[in-house]
């Protein structure tokens, strides 16, 4: 049971990581219809950012405290990562915006690829060790079940950043906005709505919560280096399309439930397949549940206005 | 530029070839990464190989009642798969009569074809793989300790020393599922059991799922065969989940990095393996660690160098024995060889791979890993 139970929270602490970085590329599908490959770099250049930061503050000022430090941190990556999001619509994405579809994907793939490169050059092949900011020392455990801190900040940071987000597409006027951009680019431009400055604002809040979602993956699990991005940014993707892609709920649902698979799949898959598989075989269990949920609702869980777009 | 050095090289063995009318000129290739980040490596197999043929050269040789001076051909692999079939191509080319090399089993592989073609002995001081020597390739030789031997020794130890119920995990990559295949049957074979076998991939950065499945069946020991990229955050983790197993990794992992990659949750329960013997250790190891500081500007011997010394004196004493450097002739005396080298006895099996080849166990103690 507390295996069970252990299995869970892995599940959750992970999800929430995806379900994190998902935002940014539902949100922007949702507004372009475009799949931007390149988000997962966007968590790479601020973890990596973070980690520079730390770097120089050691030099700096040593005897700040670790919480000091940890804010100071995002306080860089966070921005530079938004410019980076900004700058990535406004150089790549722009001109190609009434281009044939596979054109902004293909860029997007190719904006990944060098953005891996450049962080390879800045920042070298090596792994590098990221400071344990947030202790990840496990607190008492509760039946059975093992818990860190840095665990539990990176749920409770994901939720509240997810709560902001709906707040702030459902409430405020950017969020209307964004909400009429996404209907449809021209009329919203016929009701005054700066189509242009809607678009750069979404790539920008996506770049911002895959900066704290690098921040955290990196002080999880101590390491940062320049290929970081890729398997949590396809990750992320998968969670977004299995949530229905374009839609927020969906890819906050889809993070979850993906985390959740992937970790009870890698612990009863060869329960569930009388021994035929093991865990070299997790990743496949996710795949099998993406694509029964495809089949079933092409959409997505919670998907809305995938055929149209896709 | 290359070719005119070469050049000059060749007009120089030429004037040397008229002065000692007697001495015949033998060239042994060396091939490993020379530049980039394992230059070090590359440079400490040269350094072990031109030792030995100063020595030899100091000693002196005489094959078929000519008087013979050997000479070195270092190559520049990169420690690229690529440029080492290149590498391998020049050297058959510029009519080396054995080589020494390569460090990666990934470049010495491809390359041992080549070297097979051109009818030229080869033996590794450093490639682990145990591919290599299975490829029935006759001339291709190692003198250090294959990863057969050093799963062998890791299970072994897992069993006998760290607890009777062994976890495995490993990164499903060619070296890390070999390894693990080994470690697993020496477990059983130990009168351990594997009570887990667990995979990962070499790019994974998550191991909570698997270690939580691991710690489900409360192993005495986790193995991890993989690389230190992995293993470092795999140890955090275990110490997240309060897994409280003893941990045990293959020389991948038994690095320097791994230490700063685990931070604080590698401590005395950690364990790894590397190939060989540390230098202290070895039969010829004191005196040659001074001779090498004195010969190469107070640099230290890495690791490879002694097998380099003992691969380059196998060559020779081979050719000693057969009365000739033509590499159809000598070939055959070097699996018949059995002399005391520097790593220890040098004596190889039907295969190739060095007889016994030693592998030993560190702990981590004290902020670094400690000979056991």
């Amino acid at each position: 049971m507390d295996i069970l139970l252990q299995q869970i929270v892995n599940g959750l602490v992970v999800g929430s990581v995806y379900a994190l970085i998902a935002l940014g590329y539902t949100m922007v599908y949702g507004i372009l219809g475009l799949i931007n490959f390149a988000h997962g770099e966007v968590l790479m250049i601020g973890a990596l950012t973070a980690l520079q930061t730390l770097g120089v503050l050691e030099r700096i000022a040593p005897d700040l405290g670790p919480l000091a430090q940890l804010a100071i941190a995002l306080g860089v990556a966070v921005p530079v990562c938004m410019t980076l999001g900004f700058l990535m619509e406004r150089l790549a994405y722009r001109r190609l915006r009434n281009a044939p579809r596979l054109a902004p994907l293909i860029t997007a793939i190719g904006v990944s690829f060098l953005l891996q490169t450049v962080a390879m050059i800045l920042w070298g092949r090596n792994y590098h060790t990221f400071p344990q900011l947030i202790p990840t020392t496990p607190l008492e455990p509760v039946s059975g079940v093992f818990i860190t801190p840095v665990q539990i900040t990176i749920v409770v940071v994901s939720a509240l950043m997810m709560a902001g987000l709906l707040v702030l597409v459902n409430r405020t006027r950017l969020g209307r906005a964004m909400r009429a951009t996404a209907e449809n680019h021209r009329v919203a431009s016929l009701m005054g709505v700066d189509v242009n400055a809607i678009i750069g604002a979404t790539f920008v809040i996506g770049a911002g919560l895959a900066a704290v979602a690098g921040v955290m993956f990196a002080s999880n699990y101590g390491i940062a280096h320049y290929a970081m991005g890729f398997l949590p940014g396809l990750k992320a993707f998968t969670a977004a399309v299995l949530g229905g892609i374009g839609n927020l709920g969906g890819a906050m649902l889809g993070g979850i439930v993906l985390g959740l698979v992937e970790s009870l799949g890698a612990g009863y898959i060869e329960h569930l397949s009388f021994g035929f598989l093991n865990s070299s075989y997790q990743d496949i269990f996710a795949f099998i549940i993406l694509g029964l949920v495809l089949i079933f609702r092409p959409t997505g869980l919670l998907g809305e206005r995938v055929s149209d777009r896709a | 530029m290359k070719k005119s050095v070469l050049a000059l090289a060749v007009m120089g063995f030429g004037a040397a070839g008229i002065a000692h009318a007697q001495e015949v000129v033998v060239k042994l290739g060396v091939a490993a990464p020379l530049t980039g980040a394992q230059s070090h490596l590359g440079k400490d197999i040269e350094n072990g190989a031109r030792m030995a043929i100063e020595d030899y050269n100091a000693k002196g040789v005489t094959l078929d009642g000519k008087k013979v001076k050997f000479e070195l051909m270092p190559e520049d692999d990169q420690a690229d798969p690529r440029t080492a079939t290149t590498v391998a191509q020049r050297l058959s080319d510029a009519g080396v009569k054995g080589v020494i090399g390569h460090l990666n089993s990934g470049a010495s592989i491809p390359s041992s074809r080549i070297y097979d073609q051109a009818g030229i002995p080869m033996i590794s001081p450093a490639s682990t793989n145990p591919k290599l020597t299975q490829q029935s390739f006759k001339l291709v030789y190692r003198t250090i300790a294959n990863d057969v031997q050093q799963g062998l020794a890791i299970g072994k130890y897992a069993a006998g020393h760290l607890g009777k119920k062994v976890a495995i995990i490993d990164d499903r990559t060619a070296y890390g599922q070999g390894l693990a295949d080994e470690v697993e049957k020496a477990v059983k074979a130990g009168g351990g059991t594997v009570v887990g076998r667990e995979f990962t991939t070499d790019k994974a950065t998550d191991f909570m799922a698997i270690l939580t499945k691991v710690k489900s069946k409360s192993p005495e020991v986790v193995v991890y065969s993989g690389m230190d990229s992995q293993a470092g955050p795999m140890l955090r983790q275990i110490k997240q989940l309060g897994i409280g197993a003893k941990f045990i990794t293959g020389d991948g992992g038994c690095t320097a990095e791994i230490i700063k990659l685990a931070g604080d949750a590698i401590g005395e329960t950690a364990y790894c393996t590397q190939p060989g013997l540390p230098l202290d250790m070895m039969p010829g190891g004191k005196g040659f660690t001074e001779r090498y500081k004195k010969r190469f500007n107070n640099s230290e011997v890495q690791i490879y160098a002694p097998y380099a010394y003992d691969a380059a004196s196998a060559i020779i004493e081979a050719m000693k024995s057969a009365g000739s450097a033509d590499p159809a002739k000598y070939g055959p005396a070097i699996a018949k060889v059995n002399f005391p080298g520097v790593s220890g006895k040098v004596v190889f099996d039907a295969k190739g791979d060095i007889k016994d080849g030693a592998v030993t166990v560190y702990q981590f103690k004290g902020g670094q890993w400690v000979a056991q």
